[in-house]
């Protein structure tokens, strides 16, 4: 369990995990995701599983390096293992047979989004995508994406590829041109801000749209309360009662305030740790 | 007998244990243990009376004058054998069971003087067996070809798979989080329950042949249906806490640096935020520190907040000093340590920053009216009577329920309103091969209760998978 089977750099600091996990693997559907440890002294930190392959017991999960726990995992060798891997956790998302979905992926959003758009392509679901990143050289998983989309757009801050902008563009137009209201759904996943704003865009529409929480978390199987967030003014458990919620209903700016809470303890870890590698 | 019944009162013998002062700088031990003399000494104290009254206040039964008349022999290793037979974790239970309400309550030493101290003797006997290498393994029984699955690696499931190995079981045991031990390893800190000593007991377990699983959640990774029909075991045991951590609902309680008691106490334990940054998981600390809430659980908080750097260490509770269910010892050493008692008032609302990290309590004053359903008086808020106390960090200890994620998918299973596993007083649940016990039987309870609960389902499970077509429960 938890060994690194394959590891690939996709972009500068976004890396791919092919992960031994049959127990994991067996259960997963789109949506959840695992708690890993890099080592005895590492973090719980979450990821989502985004991808698993029942028959060879793997699980593939995309991890963008941003602070100590995840350096340390995209560090481990090939052949080694994680001190743990936990899961699936979360409630899986909900397949509906809708008539179109539109899949808005930000940045390191790209991977939780392929299973989920898969599911909804096999379910006969027509799926839009929408791709978003900083710069063309960050773009990854666009041949994946695009090979379980009925449509794929892309959209770069600087035009490098794609479309100039931001996600909530080609969101607003596909909505504004639905006059018959075939979009049965948005989902996004990315940065807090990104899914933030995806809603502000999609509540004048009243499509339903569905965001994946990524809130700081410890156990992930209810047992702490870290990962709570306000949704329609009840406080739920990201990691039992999610990570997908009505975005139209969650507290953002709460939820953009609880993942600020270490700050400074990151950046101290973080430093000690490029010490300690450097050393 | 008469002889000893004339030997004249002699108070307990202390325990040493680090001063105040010392102990909030560091997460040691803070009670030292007995030395062998010290230990003879206090045995020497015990009557050995013809009908104990201390075997009454014992869940598990254990020999208590046997035990302590092995350690007036110097018969330590032995001694601690003999609490071995009925209770297989004497290193905890000597650390965190509540003796002045048990076997100490009923002693007849208390009557006129002070009990024999016999908590501090089963954890010097334990101790003693285990650092001196004298732990002995038993005999090997006859397997009995049957698979037992235990949900749960604290005191209940622990306990359970001790038992059933020594029947010849082939036990399994699933733990969701990365160590062993449930509370003994997530929430009681290192200082009253060394993590070392949690884990030397499962060690052997693991030694007598039990299987551990960790990072396997059951009702996630694997159900109790799949236990069942697909790894193929006979029996399940359901040990698994009651986890679900309560808040009050109050507004402000979503700020950054307001806790629950269980993620508080995890990452200062379990994650070991105390050495920070040698461990990566941080927590954080600040100058003033509200807990709310009157049990060991706040006091266990309280007193971790304090050697977290914390200077000012309030308990909010909303009742008085005689309400509070925290143990004595726990709020004597609480105070010791510096804790200040806020009695009689609750928390109403927290304000917080531009960075909505928390930085005020706003609390209501509270008088006691009629005993309510728990026999304690009720607190009644006293209207108008409000203040604020300027605090960086908030931790809510105000109790905890029965997580789901293994009922939510245990078909059969049934619930009571509360959520709590229904089970009769072996621990058979309404789903024939399904046992449980503990916290999530029983709400939150205490180490010897889910032990005990652990001890009874063992008995019937062994019971029942070696009776020839047995009926699960009368109808
Ligand atoms: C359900 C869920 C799924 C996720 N899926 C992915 C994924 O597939 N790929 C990916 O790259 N990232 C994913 N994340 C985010 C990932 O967990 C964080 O980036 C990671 O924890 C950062 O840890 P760090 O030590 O490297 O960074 P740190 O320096 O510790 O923190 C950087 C940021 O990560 C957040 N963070 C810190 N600790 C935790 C924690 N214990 N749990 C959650 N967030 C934390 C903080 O809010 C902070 O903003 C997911 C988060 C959630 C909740
Ligand atoms: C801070 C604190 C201090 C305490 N102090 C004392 C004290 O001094 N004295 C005393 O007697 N009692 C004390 N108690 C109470 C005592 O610890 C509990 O009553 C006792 O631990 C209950 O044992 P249990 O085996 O039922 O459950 P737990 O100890 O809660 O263990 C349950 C285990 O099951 C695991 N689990 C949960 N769900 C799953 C799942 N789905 N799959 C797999 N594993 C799962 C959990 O991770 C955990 O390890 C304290 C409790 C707390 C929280
Ligand atoms: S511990 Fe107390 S009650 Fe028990 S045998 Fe000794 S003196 Fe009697
Ligand atoms: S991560 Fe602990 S309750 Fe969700």
């Amino acid at each position: 369990m938890s060994k690194i089977l394959e590891k690939k750099e996709l972009v500068p600091n976004i890396y791919e995990l092919l992960v031994a996990a049959p127990r994991i693997a067996r259960k997963t559907r789109p949506g959840q995701f695992v708690v890993v440890m890099a080592d005895e002294q590492g973090e719980r930190i979450p990821l989502t599983i985004a991808d698993f392959d029942r028959d060879r017991g793997t699980v593939t999960l995309v991890l963008m390096v941003v602070g100590t726990s995840s350096k340390k995992i995209a560090r481990i060798s090939v052949g080694e293992s994680m001190a743990a891997i936990i899961g699936p956790l979360g409630v899986a998302s909900e397949i509906e047979k809708l008539d179109t979905v539109v899949m808005v992926a930000g940045g390191v959003g790209t991977a939780p989004v392929y299973p989920i758009a898969r599911g909804f392509k096999e379910a006969g679901v027509r799926v839009i995508s929408i791709q978003g990143a900083r710069s063309k050289d960050l773009l990854f998983w666009t041949d994946r994406l695009a090979a379980v989309s009925d449509r794929h757009v892309i959209t770069t801050d600087d035009g490098s590829a794609g479309i100039k902008g931001l996600v909530t563009e080609p969101l607003r137009e596909l909505l504004e041109k639905d006059a018959d209201k075939k979009i049965g759904a948005v989902y996004a996943i990315g940065p807090a801000i990104m899914m933030k704003f995806c809603c502000k865009t999609t509540e004048p529409f009243g499509v339903k749209t569905v965001a994946s929480l990524n809130t700081i978390m410890i156990d992930g199987t209810g047992m702490c309360g870290g990962c709570r967030v306000d949704v329609g003014g009840t406080t739920r458990f990201t990691c039992v009662d999610g990570p997908e919620f009505d975005g139209h209903q969650v507290d953002w700016d709460m939820l953009l305030a609880r993942q600020k809470i270490y700050e400074k303890e990151e950046a101290c870890s973080l430093e000690r740790y490029i010490e300690t590698i450097e050393a | 007998m008469t002889a000893k019944k004339k030997r004249p009162r002699t108070p307990r013998v202390p325990m040493p244990e680090q001063t105040p002062s010392q102990r909030i700088q560091n997460f040691d031990e803070v009670p030292l243990g007995y030395t062998p003399e010290q230990a003879q000494a206090e045995a020497e104290r015990c009557l050995q009376c013809k009908k104990p009254a201390c075997l009454k206040g014992c869940p598990v039964n254990v020999d208590i004058p046997g035990f302590i008349g092995l350690v007036v022999e110097g018969k330590f290793a032995e001694a601690a054998r003999r609490i071995k037979t009925t209770n297989c974790l004497p290193a905890v239970c000597g650390r965190v069971c509540p003796q002045e309400s048990q076997c100490e309550a009923q002693c007849v030493l208390g009557k006129k003087g002070e009990p024999s101290a016999i908590g501090r003797l089963e954890r010097f006997v334990a101790d003693y067996e285990r650092e001196n290498n004298l732990i002995e393994l038993p005999a090997k029984t006859t397997p009995t070809g049957k698979k037992v699955a235990v949900v749960g690696a604290g005191p209940a499931g622990l306990t359970v798979a001790g038992d059933l190995i020594c029947l010849g079981y082939e036990v399994t045991v699933f733990e969701a989080f990365h160590k062993p031990g449930g509370v003994l390893a997530y929430g009681i800190p290192e200082f009253r329950m060394p993590k070392r000593i949690v884990q030397q007991e499962v060690d052997y377990l693991c030694k007598l042949g039990v299987n551990l699983e960790l990072n396997q959640v059951v009702g996630k990774s694997i159900s109790v249906d799949e236990l069942f029909d697909e790894e193929g075991f006979d029996a399940v045991f359901v040990g698994v806490g009651a986890g679900l951590p309560y808040f009050m609902g109050v507004p402000g309680e979503s700020l950054g640096g307001v806790y629950s008691a269980s993620e508080y106490l995890t990452r200062a334990n379990l994650m070991r935020a105390y050495d920070f940054p040698n461990y990566d998981t941080p927590i954080v600390r600040g100058k003033t520190v509200c807990v709310v809430g009157g049990g060991n659980v706040a006091m266990d908080s309280a007193r971790t907040a304090r050697r977290l750097g914390a200077e000012n260490v309030y308990i909010v509770y909303r009742r008085s000093r005689q309400e509070m269910p925290a143990r004595g010892e726990e709020i004597h050493h609480a105070e010791e340590e510096g804790i200040i008692f806020k009695l009689l008032c609750s928390p109403i609302e927290y304000l917080g920053d531009d960075r909505s990290m928390v930085r005020q309590a706003r609390c209501q004053e509270m008088e006691l009216g009629e005993p309510d359903a728990s026999g304690r008086r009720r607190p009644i808020p006293k209207p108008g009577a409000e203040f604020t106390i300027d605090t960086e960090i908030v931790i809510v200890a105000i109790g905890s329920g029965a997580n789901p994620i293994l009922t939510r998918n245990a078909k059969g299973v049934d619930l009571n309103r509360r959520g709590y596993i229904v089970a009769n007083d072996t621990g058979r649940t309404t789903r024939p091969g399904v046992w449980a016990g503990g916290d999530i039987v029983t709400g939150s309870a205490t180490v010897i209760l889910a032990m005990g609960a652990g001890k009874t389902a063992a008995a019937d499970i062994h019971q029942y998978l070696t009776a020839e077509n047995g009926q699960w429960l009368p109808e």
